[in-house]
């Protein structure tokens, strides 16, 4: 077991310089992953190919945009409790107006990531609790979702069709995206200069300002990058399900906090990890797909699978960390 | 004078002001027909809120992070609980209520034993738990043809001279509560470690025993809200719970208690209580629709809470 780690360490740069047990902690999330990748291939070997990934990680894109969205937004040291009915008004949006109309729809969009923005001001300079704010503005998306769409319909625009339902030789779609995604988010976030500074404001907000930089500045763009993502979602998930219903996102905002906190991510301190994010979303979309009904897993249970994962992850990394000391 | 000078230094009399405001406009639309109905069906419903807002209270006094999610599982699984023990016999409404209760305490404990054993953040926590409460609700309840004895169904619905006798019984439950709150010591450590957990732990506070009392008080009262709602509505389903959530958290925010945690106030939950059942009274007598209702809630939660703002800045 151990020379494992080690192996691969030498083929990821991102993983140099760590102790073993920090290793080990990174390595967690994709350990849970390959862990139940094993169980299904257990269960049904014949899901362990090009058709069956596309199948089970289907809804692996949206889930995993929205876990990033989160991710921005908890680096900052909040929490968005709106981004479930968010990733629901965008799809209405999508299903409606960008379908329609699309330049009014890429226009409301816009505006969409800008209220992002302002509430990310407005939480700054009125030192609010995210928290409630949030709860506040999931009452607002899911409003004008519901006045947009009062019943389930419209039509996803066709090149998001066309997009979504793409078929690249050899690696399913959603495993080309969920990579994409990871390597953006991990690169803006984790490499940049500026990505530092905006860790550093949920890590030590204080010496990021007498550092000179704009603590405002560091809230707005990350609410800002949390709504392009969240935009991404819903439009992603609208080229999956082809049309919208008002309620069709409620669940993100739980699945994306707990996608964070699968992949390593932490409350407090700007100590994320975009990488961690996607494959915990991943592993939560897996845990709830619909392919799992076909393999003696009855549909009662797959929340509770959702909920078993993230203890069992959290229990392995409690005890790696006790030890670490 | 000093009398309305002091009131207007409590933090509940705004939410209380704001529930006066929002009946006053809703009985001048109707140019005061079915004022007091209003009044009836509003301390109806503000019940259901008050009782999971009370627990949820102290949850969020222990300081920032803490908050109980597991909440709306809780309440649908505690009532499915109830109305599976009382069979729809009236003998057996002690039993199911107990049953409903010890439901709800055995989730707050499992809630603790997660956060104290896993060093984890409440939220992920109690977030955990209640995926897997849910699930146990689903399978627990599938296919049954749930409906509460009609004894304990007239109980819940009962009114004394238009007032609900449930919002009688939780009128003096809140009075305790507040009691507990103010002058015992398990309130006292409460608020303490909610101001700093370090010094109260230094004072010699048994923070991980009132820690663990706090969440499984929460976790009862959503218990007995499940049973109550259960009686209420006569019958039991797996989203009954699911708007407390939401409701659990605003009405101990607009009610005056710092989402920060040291600071918390029990008249503020009865107040903020009828001010959002009023709030819906008020949208739905006006007759606008479903998009609109949940579009001014949301506006008035953000707006409430920025200008009550300037509080010291947490999750």
């Amino acid at each position: 077991m151990a020379s494992l780690p080690l192996a691969g360490s030498a083929r990821l740069p991102i993983l140099a310089g760590m102790t073993p047990r920090r290793l080990l902690r990174a390595l967690l999330p994709a350990l849970s992953l390959s862990l139940i990748l094993i169980g299904i291939a257990w269960l049904n070997p014949r899901a362990i190919s090009y058709f069956g990934f596309t199948l089970m990680l289907n809804l692996a894109i949206p889930i995993a945009l929205a876990t990033i969205a989160q991710m921005f937004v908890i680096t900052g040291n909040d929490l968005d409790l709106s981004i479930g009915t968010f990733v629901g008004f965008v799809g209405c949006v999508t299903a409606t107006w960008l379908h329609d109309a699309p330049l009014f729809g890429a226009l409301v969009l816009l505006v969409s990531i800008g209220a992002y923005a302002a509430l990310g001001a407005l939480i700054h300079v009125r030192k609010l609790p995210s928290i409630v704010v949030t709860l506040g503005m999931s009452f607002v998306w899911q409003g004008l979702a519901i006045l947009l769409l009062p019943k389930p319909g419209g039509k996803a625009p066709d090149w998001l069709l066309q997009l979504m339902s793409f078929k690249p030789p050899w690696v399913p779609f959603p495993i080309i995206a969920a990579v994409v995604i990871a390597v953006v988010a991990h690169i803006g976030l984790m490499r940049t200069s500026y990505g530092a500074i905006l860790r550093g404001s949920g890590g030590n907000p204080i010496a990021i300002s007498r550092a000179g930089w704009s603590l405002l500045k560091t809230k707005v763009t990350m609410f800002t990058l949390a709504g392009i993502f969240g935009v991404l979602s819903g439009m992603a998930l609208i080229g999956i399900t082809t049309s919208a219903d008002a309620n069709i996102g409620n669940g993100y905002t739980l699945l994306s906090i707990a996608g964070v906190i699968l992949g390593g991510g932490e409350f407090v301190g700007g100590r994320v990890s975009p990488i961690g994010a996607v494959i915990g979303a991943l592993t939560l979309a897996l845990a709830a797909s619909p392919l799992l009904t076909f393999m003696h897993i009855p549909p009662d249970w797959q929340v509770g699978a959702n909920g078993a994962i993230l203890i069992i992850v959290l229990a392995a990394r409690a005890l790696i960390s006790r030890r670490e000391g | 004078m000093t009398i309305v000078r002091t009131l207007i230094g409590k933090p509940w009399i705004w939410s209380f002001l704001g529930a006066l405001a929002v009946w006053l406009a809703a009985i001048i639309f109707t140019g005061g027909y079915g004022a007091g109905g209003m009044l009836t069906a509003a301390l109806s419903l503000a019940v259901f809120m008050v009782i999971v807002g009370v627990g949820q209270m102290f949850v969020i006094t222990l300081g920032p992070g803490n908050v109980d999610l597991s909440l709306p599982a809780n309440i649908g699984l505690a009532s499915a609980v109830a109305m599976k023990v009382m069979d729809g016999s009236d003998a057996m409404v002690a039993i199911g209520l107990a049953a409903a209760l010890a439901t709800g305490m055995a989730i707050g404990a499992a809630n603790y034993l997660l956060i104290w054993a896993l060093r984890i953040p409440p939220i992920i926590a109690t977030l955990s738990a209640s995926f897997i409460i849910q699930s146990i609700d689903i399978s627990y309840g599938r296919g049954l043809q749930i409906k509460p004895p009609p004894g304990f169904a007239d109980f819940a619905n009962v009114q004394l001279l238009g007032v609900p006798i449930l919002a009688i019984l939780t009128v003096l439950f809140t009075v305790g509560a507040g009691v507990a709150l103010q002058r015992m010591v398990y309130g006292r450590s409460v608020t303490a470690i909610g101001q700093n957990i370090r010094a109260a732990w230094l004072a010699g506070v048994p923070v991980g025993r009132i820690r663990f009392l706090t969440y499984t008080l929460s976790g009862t009262l959503g218990g007995l809200n499940g049973a109550l709602l259960a009686g209420y509505f006569r019958g039991a389903n797996v989203d009954i719970g699911n708007e407390y959530l939401l409701a659990s958290i605003a009405v101990v925010v607009i009610g005056g208690t710092s989402v920060a945690g040291g600071k918390a106030n029990v008249p503020g939950v009865w107040g903020a209580a009828l001010f959002l059942v009023l709030l819906l009274t008020m949208l739905n007598t006006f007759g606008v629709s479903a998009g609109v209702r949940l579009l001014l809630t949301g506006l008035v939660i953000v707006g409430v809470i920025t200008a009550a703002g300037g509080q010291k800045a947490t999750r």
